[in-house]
């Protein structure tokens, strides 16, 4: 890869983040590309969720700059306005509004955020359900669907608000084993179609396969950050070597 | 409940046989029994009309006041805890006692017995509803706000299309328990005047001298009232459970 090619959509430069006196995140810094590819593990309570959280500003950071897209994160509505705009978010529990059915779920962002007319919007939502091969439930609500369907279709949700990052935040912890892979499968065809993608997951085949970049963080620091070929041979450190042995032993 | 209808009944019934009852006051099988309770019955209409306004009111300002209660801020924490301190605490006769015969003399205004009335009632009320309100919304998780942020919604479009239609599902109980509870309290409105079930009761035992008989009968209409909203208020609770599928 050549630098001038790859133009960096996040900077994150030495960003700490405190709950209380307990610093989640320690002069953390991170580069993304445009269309890059990252996965970030960990073990639980390092900061992995935290970080990216920061990222969208669900959570807010207490030093350090974070800049998407040439626009620095501060507290002001246009900065948050904008980066809320362009990042879309994907969380463990789904967190799909229970009283919508799922074309409204998709389209009450575009209508009411984006402005846009219920017939277009409904056209938009359709393409992506096809997108995630569930058009057939467009008009169920989201507790008829499996774990694997109501994560896809929050894929989907956030693809209508045609975001230039993802952020995955344990996309699949929370499915039963045999619906891990339709929700991984999905994220790899995103991840084709050359979109910016943060994803915290420990489905290091998933990793393996997509993954231009590996961070490993632990006690709320990067500890380890390197391409997928790299890391899984020869981690430099022995935390995270230690990690990849416990993990992939199963 | 079948034993207190039985009961219910005997009371009625026995002291008629004595005579030492007089139905003919309510019998609507002669003219003056018919008026009288035409009488009765026509306060039905100022019942409702005060305690449907105030309750409508009511859940609006309780609303409003409940979500600076929700906020980070510790000063519209404040204002919230403040109102719904004060307001709880006073009693609703005073209340209404207070705007009828104070309000209009400090803010030189002139009320009606009816505004006077549904203003009280909503005020002592919207305390209530606050706290019913900002409860309801509190047992919303956190992740329903971070979906709604996440797809570029505003604060009240987070409100009202997110928390607010899932809180109101939760709460509905409660707010069918302070639409009874405002049809009760809406009769001590009958001393200022106001012309609903229980002022009329009082006037007509004025002229006939059976308070025993007039104030039976004005329970029953408070009972028959309150048990058809009571129906009512479930009804719509099934369906909005029917229809939510969570
Ligand atoms: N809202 C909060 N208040 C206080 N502490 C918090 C809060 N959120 C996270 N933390 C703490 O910050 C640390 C990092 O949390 P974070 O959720 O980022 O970890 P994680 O790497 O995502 O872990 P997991 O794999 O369990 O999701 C943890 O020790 C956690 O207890
Ligand atoms: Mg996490």
């Amino acid at each position: 890869m050549v630098a001038s090619e790859t133009r960096p959509i996040i900077q994150i430069d030495q960003v700490s983040k405190y709950f209380g006196d307990f610093q989640a995140l320690k002069d953390v810094s991170l580069e993304v590309a445009l269309g890059e590819r990252v996965v970030i593990c960990g073990p639980s309570g390092s900061g992995k969720s935290t970080l990216i959280r920061c990222i969208n500003q669900l959570e807010k950071h207490e030093s350090g700059t974070i800049v998407v897209d040439d626009v620095e994160l501060d507290d002001s509505k246009q900065s948050l306005n904008s980066i809320r705009a362009k990042v879309g978010m994907v969380f463990q529990q789904f967190n799909l509004f229970p009283h919508l059915t799922v074309i409204e779920n998709l389209t009450l962002g575009p209508i009411r955020a984006r402005k846009m007319s219920k017939t277009e919007a409904g056209e938009i939502a359709m393409r992506y359900l096809e997108r995630v091969k569930i058009p057939e439930q467009a008009s169920k609500y989201p507790r008829q669907l499996s774990g694997g369907q109501q994560q896809r279709v929050a894929i989907a949700r956030s693809l209508c608000m045609e975001p230039s990052i993802m952020l995955f935040d344990e996309p699949t912890s929370a499915l039963d084993p045999e619906m891990i892979n339709e929700v991984l499968e999905t994220m790899a065809e995103l991840a084709t179609s050359g979109m910016t993608m943060i994803c915290v997951t420990h489905e290091m085949g998933f990793a393996r396969r997509v993954a231009d970049k590996m961070v490993f963080m632990d006690h709320g620091e990067i500890v380890e950050m390197a391409r997928p070929d790299r890391f899984f041979e020869a981690p430099e450190s022995e935390r995270c070597r230690e990690f990849l042995e416990k993990i992939l032993q199963h | 409940m079948k034993k207190a209808a039985i009961w219910l009944a005997l009371i009625l019934v026995l002291p008629g046989c004595s005579g030492s009852w007089g139905w003919y006051v309510v019998n609507p099988y002669t003219s003056t029994g018919l008026t009288n309770l035409r009488f009765l019955a026509d306060g039905l209409y100022y019942t409702i009309l005060l305690s449907f306004s105030a309750i409508a009111i009511s859940v609006v300002v309780g609303l409003l006041i409940a979500l600076p209660g929700l906020s980070a801020n510790r000063k519209l924490r404040g204002i919230n805890r403040t109102y719904v301190e004060v307001v709880r605490a006073v009693p609703i006769l005073v209340l209404i006692l207070w705007v009828y015969y104070g309000l209009p003399q400090m803010a030189n205004i002139s009320i009606s017995v009816f505004w006077a009335g549904v203003v009280a009632l909503a005020l002592s009320d919207s305390a209530f509803e606050a706290e019913i309100f900002r409860a309801g919304i509190q047992s919303i998780n956190r992740g329903q706000y971070e979906a709604a942020r996440s797809v570029s919604l505003s604060y009240p479009d987070t409100m009202r299309f997110v928390i607010l239609p899932q809180a109101i599902r939760r709460i509905l109980p409660a707010l069918g328990n302070q639409l009874v509870y405002m049809l009760k309290m809406s009769s001590l409105v009958s001393v200022i005047g106001m012309q609903e079930l229980t002022r009329r009761a009082n006037e007509l035992v004025v002229t006939e001298y059976r308070p025993l008989e007039v104030y039976t009968v004005l329970v029953l209409e408070y009972l028959a009232l309150i048990l058809v909203v009571s129906a009512a208020v479930r009804w719509v609770e099934r369906r909005m459970r029917t229809d939510e599928r969570f």
